[in-house]
């Protein structure tokens, strides 16, 4: 169980910097997500979580305890690669003894032959298998122990790895996307048991991924992170409904979120595609972006039309892919029901309620709106 | 015939080319084991014949073990060459390792150095490493044999290079788990690295058993004579050399290698293609 402080973290690498200084706390059995898209840093500030790799600038605290100058292994934190990283030439009980092995056997008790005389290590070694065996029943290994990683599956292996990590009882588990290097279908259930487990241990998890569906449906919070800055962090549905940047608005969220051209007008009251909108803001007047959910656009009726030009039928749901003349761009609505799908290359009106637009700057930075009539009662967000 | 199967006609062209090559890879050997077969007067006689009218080899392996302490020659051998690979491994690991995996500075000038030193030839060297073994008073020993070879740039590269494809994950996981550095040489790199450490065994083996030149050098007592100056022993410029037995040593020098390679043939073949050389 740990509380993760990270204060003001720098680092580059050859000149290039990796991460600009990155603020953030994180809370004692919290399922924290950090997402973003390959090369925003996230597996950088990871590896200065475990240790493997020095900030330039900057702390880390765990527990309130400084840890900069500590080992990794002496952070007792535990980390679960995305290669899984087991021992290729050691059975997997010797993998996941190995962590217990290097704590509890001194540095004679762990020689090869010559270790094994010792009085003590008969008895340390039958702890070590019980805990061993222990972990294996929970992770439903048991029957695999005496394989090498080279006779396992992908998803055999990955439980291994998770344990390994769960039997040294760490403070923190950190996962370096964890799943990348499974099938579709096993990361969506290996999704299932590590939020399972994380339920289950209580302690806090630190997940790396650039897989949005991943951080979604797992985490308890979420940070996003882009260009090694944080630029967001939140609950899922806090990050979903309510991005502060247009890039979070665009990396969470599949289909991709709508962006459509606006304009503020001089009295506050916003242009899309030409059209007003029933909101207004307080931002200076001139051009914005306005973000739209695919589930948030209705089709049929509206101020605005497009052509379809593709259609994604998925069974429970379709996606309509329109194009709209003139503007020169395409966007996507959710359909829930897919017997009113329309037919291709049709012409076809949409529009979206008030409440569903979010206004960013040129920046992307998010503007604050306030609705003109508010006649429609806030949904309740659905992630 | 030919014309009309082309594909046959080009294996067999094959096939007579590499039978041909063999038999002139072989020839010395098969000349050496007609050699060691033969009585002294078949040897020296005019006509040219492959297989020994008088079948001697058992009187001229008798007459070599007599002469000369084959036994103590080849024991020789043994010492010098395990300890030679023992201390390359133990040099040659930590040094790739550090090489390959540890960020620090001036390292790609270390390994240029590395590179740089394949490139000399040990003969260049061979003259001041004398020196130095008379100054410190070691020559004339196991030592003058062992310690020049102890650092093997050669195995240095090899290992740096079979160490550069071992996922860092892995080296990761390991200072997760608390194991330290020299540990991950050890325990997590060497495992991983057996293939490349066998393929490097078999080089740094073959090249130190079959050294003549520098054991000539720094030798003079005859106990600590290696394999292939126990052959030369049979050499002799007043009383005519004595062919028979003389070959019948080189047979029982060679033995050890011939009966290793036929024992790890296809670890031999994998250590060759793995290191890309010869």
């Amino acid at each position: 169980m740990a509380q993760i402080e990270l204060s003001a973290i720098r680092k580059s690498f050859d000149g290039t910097d990796v991460l600009k200084g990155i603020d953030f706390r994180i809370e004692d059995g919290e399922f924290i997500s950090l997402v973003g898209p390959s090369g925003c840093g996230k597996s950088t500030l990871l590896r200065i979580i475990a240790g493997l790799e020095p900030q330039n600038s900057g702390q880390v605290h765990i527990d309130g305890r400084p840890v900069d100058a500590i080992r990794p292994s002496a952070r007792n934190l535990a980390m679960v690669f995305q290669s899984y990283a087991l021992y290729p030439h050691l059975s997997t009980f010797d993998n996941i003894a190995v962590p217990l092995r290097m704590r509890r056997l001194s540095a004679i008790e762990r020689l090869p032959l010559l270790g094994k005389l010792l009085p003590g290590r008969r008895a340390k070694e039958r702890h070590i298998r019980a805990d061993v065996e222990g972990i294996a029943e929970q992770l439903d290994i048991s029957p695999l122990l005496r394989r090498k990683p080279g006779q396992l599956s992908g998803g055999q292996r990955q439980r291994v790895a998770v344990g390994r990590a769960m039997v040294r009882e760490p403070l923190a588990f950190l996962f370096d996307e964890p799943l990348s290097n499974l099938d579709a279908k096993l990361r969506v259930h290996m999704r299932a048991e590590l939020a399972e487990l994380h339920r289950r241990l209580k302690a806090t998890f630190v997940y790396v991924t650039h897989d949005q569906a991943e951080a979604m449906t797992m985490s308890s919070r979420i940070a996003v992170m882009m260009g090694g800055e944080l630029i967001q962090a939140g609950t899922p549905a806090e990050i979903y409904n309510d991005p502060r940047d247009i890039r979070v608005a665009e990396f969470i969220g599949s289909p991709k979120i709508n962006v459509l051209p606006g304009r503020i007008r001089k009295d506050g009251g916003l242009d899309v595609l030409g059209t007003a909108v029933k909101l207004s803001c307080q931002a200076a007047a001139g051009e914005c972006r306005v973000g739209v959910r695919p589930e948030r656009i209705d089709l049929g009726a509206g101020p605005f039309s497009g052509t379809v030009v593709h259609l994604e039928n998925l069974g429970a749901e379709a996606f309509v892919h329109l194009a709209i003349e003139g503007a020169g761009l395409r966007l996507i609505a959710r359909l829930a029901d897919v017997r009113q799908l329309p037919a291709m290359a049709s012409s076809i009106t949409f529009g979206f309620a008030p409440d569903a637009v979010r206004i960013f700057d040129p920046a992307g930075k998010r503007i604050e709106i306030r609705l003109e009539q508010p006649e429609r009662v806030r949904e309740p967000a659905h992630v | 015939m030919s014309n009309a199967h082309p594909i046959p006609f080009r294996a067999i062209l094959r096939h007579v080319l590499l039978i041909a090559g063999a038999a002139l890879m072989l020839a010395p050997f098969i000349w050496m084991i007609s050699t060691a077969s033969k009585p002294q007067t078949e040897i020296f006689s005019s006509e040219l014949h492959l297989i020994p009218h008088q079948f001697a080899l058992a009187e001229n392996l008798r007459d070599a073990f007599a002469r000369a302490n084959l036994l103590r020659f080849l024991l020789n051998g043994v010492i010098v060459t395990v300890s030679i690979f023992v201390l390359q491994v133990m040099v040659a690991l930590p040094a790739a390792y550090a090489l390959a995996k540890l960020r620090f500075r001036g390292r790609e000038a270390l390994f240029a150095l590395v590179l740089f030193g394949i490139l000399i030839p040990p003969q260049a060297t061979a003259i001041p490493v004398f020196l130095m073994l008379h100054k410190a008073g070691l020559l004339d020993s196991y030592a003058a044999l062992v310690l020049p070879f102890t650092i093997s740039v050669f195995g240095i590269f090899l290992m740096r290079q079979f160490f550069k494809t071992v996922p860092d994950d892995l080296v990761d996981a390991a200072r997760m788990d608390g194991i330290s550095e020299f540990g991950i040489v050890w325990r997590v790199m060497l495992p991983a690295a057996i293939p490349a450490v066998t393929a490097f065994g078999i080089f740094s083996v073959v090249a130190h058993w079959n050294d003549y030149f520098w054991p000539l050098i720094v030798l003079n007592s005859e106990q600590l004579r290696t394999p292939p100056l126990a052959v030369a022993h049979f050499r002799n410029n007043e009383a005519g050399t004595s062919y028979g037995p003389l070959m019948a040593a080189a047979m029982v020098i060679i033995a050890p290698l011939v009966i290793a390679f036929l024992f790890a043939q296809r670890r031999f073949i994998e250590g060759i293609t793995l290191t890309g050389i010869k």
